[in-house]
């Protein structure tokens, strides 16, 4: 087989994988600009100036507090991700950069909570919540994500730190400068792509969990937009239109965050982290 | 400043020390190994009429394995999500790493283009892959039905979610549908750290293509395939989102969805008539973590060996 044979192979192969895990989101998304009719007499039609219709849309944004549940996922997820990155370089150049006793244990101890998962404490997280008095709150959410997301940010950013020459930072205190400010001011604008590494590793499973929000922030003013969404749809379940548009509606910023980072996102794979 | 220098490092001082590492150690501390500790706990005690709780020792645990009103849920949650495992570690990972070689073939055009479109099913929710997917299977839409037709297969298709003996590896296939990507780009991060050097001394012997990938690059990713794997097993023991939006708690048709993430919901927050059970729900809760300590145990105890076998 001659290598240009061999590649048009290997592209046939790859473009049937994409098709296969393309088709049911472009499929749902196309469906869910069109009427009823249209969704069932052909679904695998485009929409026709016939059946197009945003009847859908109209419905879930009329009848469910979407725009709430995304500013609450929104919230969540962006004082969680501040939090992690803030609190997980400062461990993780602790851990990288001094020698102290007990350095081992502090990193055995947050190790432990990448291969535990959190869910397995809900009991008692909910009983801390309950009396904390933060039920039906986002704090009790961000909480436990940046509990969540600290280990494994603090493992892709030590990976990255142990990068960081260590002249730079002894020069730094040869010159008296603080070590707080040999952190801020040298370390971690080294390390800027570490951090979308962990902002695609911490945020997509905030973002997208199901479990705590059903859990620790029920409430109608509470609700994220994966718990709000699970929850309409089970409502709707009839109403074709309005599930698809949800389902539409529901993948775009996870979209929108993943294309923005994706690139910088398998640098950081191939350069720092699991390597 | 009391930040010293040693032969083998600095140290900046308890305080600054302290600094550093509180906030970190103070969060996850609280909200999550003081939790886990706490559930473990809990298993070992049981609610008194009216009073405290009191101290059972083993008594939880005597009851989710031996009263058949515990045990044979327990055992049916137990056995089916060893088979939601089973289907991932036959299923995503051969597909994982075959893409991840296609991908890796040198000369291809389009790699990243390819790379993105083939992780972009692992960054959704999981709750809106499983209603995707519902739709998609669903008789009443007939679009499932409708695209087996068309490549011949038609008299195949069967309402697979909903069959009691198709349910659960329909919902395993959906699962491995979404998360082969993380093999996929695992392994293929692996393939391209392999020295360029050791491919072409393989090809000067006179190996194919395939040979080269048999012999030097699959031995040299398998620890990552032992990474995705216990990756895929911590996964699947505490899985949930999926059969919940797709089957709700009760993980029908008949239970026969039911995985532990589901029945450790149940029995925590109670469904239909039945009401939760904290102190059973943390026995479960115990269970799962054991069973996912021991995966890790294993884990590492084999690359253990890898690692000083290599040296």
């Amino acid at each position: 087989m001659t290598t240009r044979m061999r590649l048009w192979a290997v592209h046939v192969m790859l473009l049937v994988y994409a098709v296969l895990a393309l088709a049911p989101v472009l499929l749902i998304a196309m469906n869910s600009f069109k009427s009823r009719k249209g969704i069932f007499r052909d679904p695998l039609a485009l929409p026709t100036g016939e059946t197009f219709s945003t009847v859908g849309y109209e419905r879930v944004f009329a009848n469910s507090d979407l725009w709430l549940w995304f500013a609450n996922s929104l919230v969540v997820t962006v004082v969680t991700l501040a939090a992690v990155v803030v609190f997980g370089t400062m461990a993780a150049w602790a851990l990288a950069a001094y020698r102290f006793r007990g350095r081992l244990v502090v990193g055995l101890f947050l190790a432990l909570g990448i291969m535990v998962p959190i869910r397995l404490g809900t009991v008692a997280i909910l009983d801390l919540m309950t009396s904390l008095g933060l039920t039906n709150t986002l704090a009790a959410l961000i909480l436990v994500y940046i509990a969540q997301g600290l280990p494994v940010a603090v493992f892709i950013f030590s990976e990255f730190m142990a990068q960081v020459p260590r002249d730079l930072a002894d020069a730094a205190r040869c010159d008296g400068v603080p070590e707080f400010r040999i952190y801020a001011h040298i370390v971690l604008p080294l390390i800027r792509p570490a951090i979308a590494t962990v902002a695609i590793f911490v945020m997509v499973p905030i973002w997208n969990d199901l479990w705590f929000p059903l859990i620790l922030a029920p409430g109608e003013g509470t609700r994220t937009i994966t718990l709000g969404v699970q929850q309409f749809i089970g409502q709707y379940v009839t109403d074709w239109s309005a599930v698809l548009a949800a389902l539409t509606l529901a993948v775009v910023p996870i979209l929108v965050l993943y294309l923005a980072l994706s690139r910088m996102m398998v640098r950081g794979l191939t350069e720092g982290a699991l390597r | 400043m009391t930040r010293t220098r040693t032969r083998d490092g600095v140290h900046p001082g308890w305080i600054t020390l302290t600094a550093f590492l509180a906030p970190a150690a103070l969060i996850y501390g609280v909200f999550s190994v003081y939790p886990l500790a706490r559930t473990i706990a809990f298993s070992f005690y049981r609610p008194q009429e009216g009073g405290a709780a009191q101290f059972a020792g083993l008594a939880n645990f005597v009851t989710l394995f031996a009263d058949p009103y515990w045990s044979e849920g327990f055992f049916n949650a137990l056995w089916n999500n060893l088979i939601f495992f089973a289907v991932h570690m036959a299923v995503q990972n051969p597909v994982g790493i075959a893409l991840a070689a296609l991908l890796a073939v040198p000369g291809l055009k389009g790699r990243s283009l390819y790379r993105t479109t083939l992780f972009l099913p692992t960054m959704l929710s999981v709750v809106i892959v499983g209603f995707i997917w519902q739709l998609v299977l669903s008789p009443l839409w007939g679009v499932g039905e409708e695209l087996m037709t068309a490549v011949g297969l038609g008299s195949w298709f069967a309402p697979w979610l909903g069959e009691e003996s198709s349910a659960l590896v329909t919902l395993s296939l959906i699962s491995v549908w979404q998360f082969v990507g993380i093999p996929m780009l695992l392994v293929h991060v692996a393939l391209l750290n392999i020295p360029r050097d050791l491919i072409d001394a393989a090809r000067v012997d006179g190996a194919g293509a395939f040979g080269v990938f048999r012999h030097v690059q699959l031995p040299l990713v398998m620890p990552t395939v032992g990474l995705v794997s216990i990756l895929t097993f911590i996964g699947n023991f505490n899985a949930f989102d999926l059969i919940y939006a797709v089957k709700g708690a009760l993980a029908g048709p008949n239970f026969s969805t039911d995985i532990l993430g589901t029945y450790f919901y149940r029995t925590f927050f109670g469904y239909q008539l039945q009401s939760g059970n904290a102190e059973m729900g943390a026995t479960v809760a115990t269970v799962m973590f054991l069973i996912i300590l021991a995966g890790v145990m294993i884990y590492l105890f084999f690359m253990q060996k890898r690692m000083l076998r290599a040296i």
